[in-house]
């Protein structure tokens, strides 16, 4: 009677040809032993990719606001911080999101980072004569480059808009309109987001179709239909990103169309930009001490 | 060579990589090579550089090759940067030189990865899959009469998906491909034929987990960049490596079930 036990990945290596990495010595138990395959960490990079779509999809969506006008565009900026209403504390559905957001990424680059190591030392001898790509796409060439742009600008983005960093002296907490025109009609500001959102684009195309692969999202019925929901998504993302530098520049999101500043000049914080809602749970005092620790 | 008649030759600079052992560093060595027939195979033309060599007192050229109808994967080497060379769904046995034309430069270099060091010149050891093959690339089956062909009823397309992986010539361009010199391709080759099957459903987790483990012993992983398949000469589609990555992401649940008996 034949054996049924298929041979565990005790590999004993014969001739030349020895094994170029050891299988971790402490496995850990499941779910987190999967983490430990090359095949488990491009699976944990499908799924914070898809997470980090979501986040970069809804961003997209909900900056779209500033077209409506400051007072719309500053309200949903307090929605979010507001998010769940009475019966979460002010921030804390923020807060759970970004938690989530962080760890993704760190998740993200983190398999990036050792997947990259490993295929690094896959290949020690490098092809002598020029080698030619076929099918690989500057995209899914660029990825690691592309990644890392996106990383500096979101660290720079996060600078400029969140910590108020970048433009100390114009930056309003709260006054979220006032902000992005503030920091997008600079010129130089605006090609840093224009040239990373490209680099965003560019990194969803190949991320956004190759999720699928690693996540073993596959079927013939569907599978056509991927490249271009790939495509398609980098494309949205990109158009609706590039959108908020151009059109700043071009002076159609502009301070003019303020009826009246948020700020008033001796640094009183109003509600006057605000809307009907964010009007009525408005607190001046929390948002000048917010100000004041800036 | 000469008997078709057409008398038409071509002139050929070849770049070739020369290593003596592998250990040693290697180097190109550049042939001239007139003569060439439009109608040679790839490999005949090396024949024919190899029997000049001989001639003058150098060392032949060294590769790989057997049938030398595209169905046995001994043959492949690396033709100006592409697996195989530039004809798509060949090996290298199958490609010929009128692919090339006359006064053309070509650089013929091994297959580039860690697990697939260079024996000599253009032969690596490919071993590295053998041992993926050993961790699971089989069924166990009871000896004794041969049963009836048609005894398991398969669904047709469940027997062409099958039959499909099952092409896999393990010749090694996918690796030789790969930007991450990564198996997927010919690892998820070797599953699918099996794990399709319903002979091949009482070991498909611990083959699949086993198989997976081992290869990422020895190879890169996958960047979905496709290079893979564009150069496998049995065009095997990376629908393949998708499927493997499902199973082996189900297989670590699986294979704990089946521990505590529980599934």
């Amino acid at each position: 009677m034949a054996t049924t036990t298929v041979r565990s990945s005790g590999v004993s290596a014969r001739g030349l040809v020895k094994p170029a990495f050891r299988r971790p010595q402490k496995r850990l138990p499941y779910p987190f032993g999967l983490y430990q395959s090359a095949v488990g960490k491009k699976w944990v990079m499908g799924v914070t990719g898809l997470m980090l779509m979501g986040f970069v999809l809804v961003h997209m969506i909900g900056n779209l606001h500033m077209y409506e006008g400051p007072a719309k565009f500053n309200e949903y900026a307090e929605a979010l911080r507001t998010l769940g209403g009475h019966f979460i504390p002010r921030e804390w559905a923020l807060w759970g999101l970004r938690a989530g957001l962080l760890g993704a990424v760190a998740l993200h680059i983190h398999s990036a980072v050792t997947l990259t190591r490993i295929n690094r030392a896959a290949r020690p001898t490098r092809y002598q004569a020029s080698r030619r790509y076929r099918v690989a796409n500057t995209s899914s060439r660029s990825m690691r480059l592309t990644g890392l742009v996106v990383i500096l600008y979101v660290l720079f983005h996060l600078a400029d808009l969140t910590w108020g960093r970048i433009f100390p002296d114009t930056y309003i907490y709260g006054d979220v309109y006032n902000n992005v025109v503030q920091s997008l009609s600079n010129v130089p500001v605006a090609i840093i987001y224009i040239v990373a959102n490209v680099a965003l684009a560019v990194h969803l195309r190949h991320g956004a179709w190759s999720l699928f692969q690693s996540l073993g999202w596959n079927n013939p019925k569907f599978n056509a239909a991927r490249r271009t929901f790939a495509n398609g998504f980098a494309a949205i993302i990109l158009i609706g990103n590039l959108s908020f530098p151009i059109m700043t520049l071009a002076g159609v999101v502009s301070q003019d169309e303020r009826t009246a500043p948020c700020h008033l000049l001796d640094g009183e914080p109003t509600d006057i930009c605000l809307g009907d809602e964010a009007k009525a749970q408005f607190d001046p005092t929390a948002v000048a001490k917010e100000g004041a620790k800036k | 060579m000469s008997g078709s008649g057409h008398g038409q030759t071509m002139r050929i600079t070849l770049k070739v990589w020369r290593q003596d052992n592998p250990s040693d560093k290697g180097g190109f060595q550049v042939v001239d090579v007139p003569g060439v027939s439009p109608e040679m195979s790839f490999l005949e033309m090396l024949d024919v550089v190899n029997g000049r060599l001989t001639e003058s007192g150098d060392r032949p050229i060294v590769f790989d090759h057997d049938c030398r109808e595209g169905i046995c994967g001994s043959c492949g080497v690396i033709i100006n940067g592409v697996a195989h060379g530039p004809e798509r769904g060949t090996a290298t046995c199958q490609l010929h030189m009128r692919k090339f034309s006359d006064g053309d430069t070509i650089a013929v270099e091994p297959w580039r990865a860690a697990a697939f060091p260079v024996i000599r010149d253009l032969a690596v050891d490919r071993s590295a899959f053998d041992r993926i093959v050993e961790a699971g690339g089989y069924i166990s089956a009871p000896t004794g009469s041969a049963i009836d062909a048609n005894m398991i009823p398969i669904p047709k397309p469940v027997a062409d998906a099958s039959m499909d992986a099952a092409q896999c010539i393990g010749c090694g361009a996918c690796v030789a491909a790969c930007p991450n010199s990564a198996a997927q391709l010919f690892t998820s080759a070797k599953l699918a034929h099996l794990n399709l099957m319903p002979q091949g459903q009482p070991e498909r987790w611990a083959r699949t987990e086993a198989m997976v483990e081992t290869m990422e012993q020895f190879f890169g992983s996958c960047t979905n960049h496709g290079e893979c398949q564009d150069a496998c000469p049995k065009e095997i589609s990376v629908d393949f490596i998708a499927m493997m990555n499902r199973d082996y992401v189900k297989s670590k649940r699986k294979n704990r079930q089946l521990l505590s008996q529980s599934i």
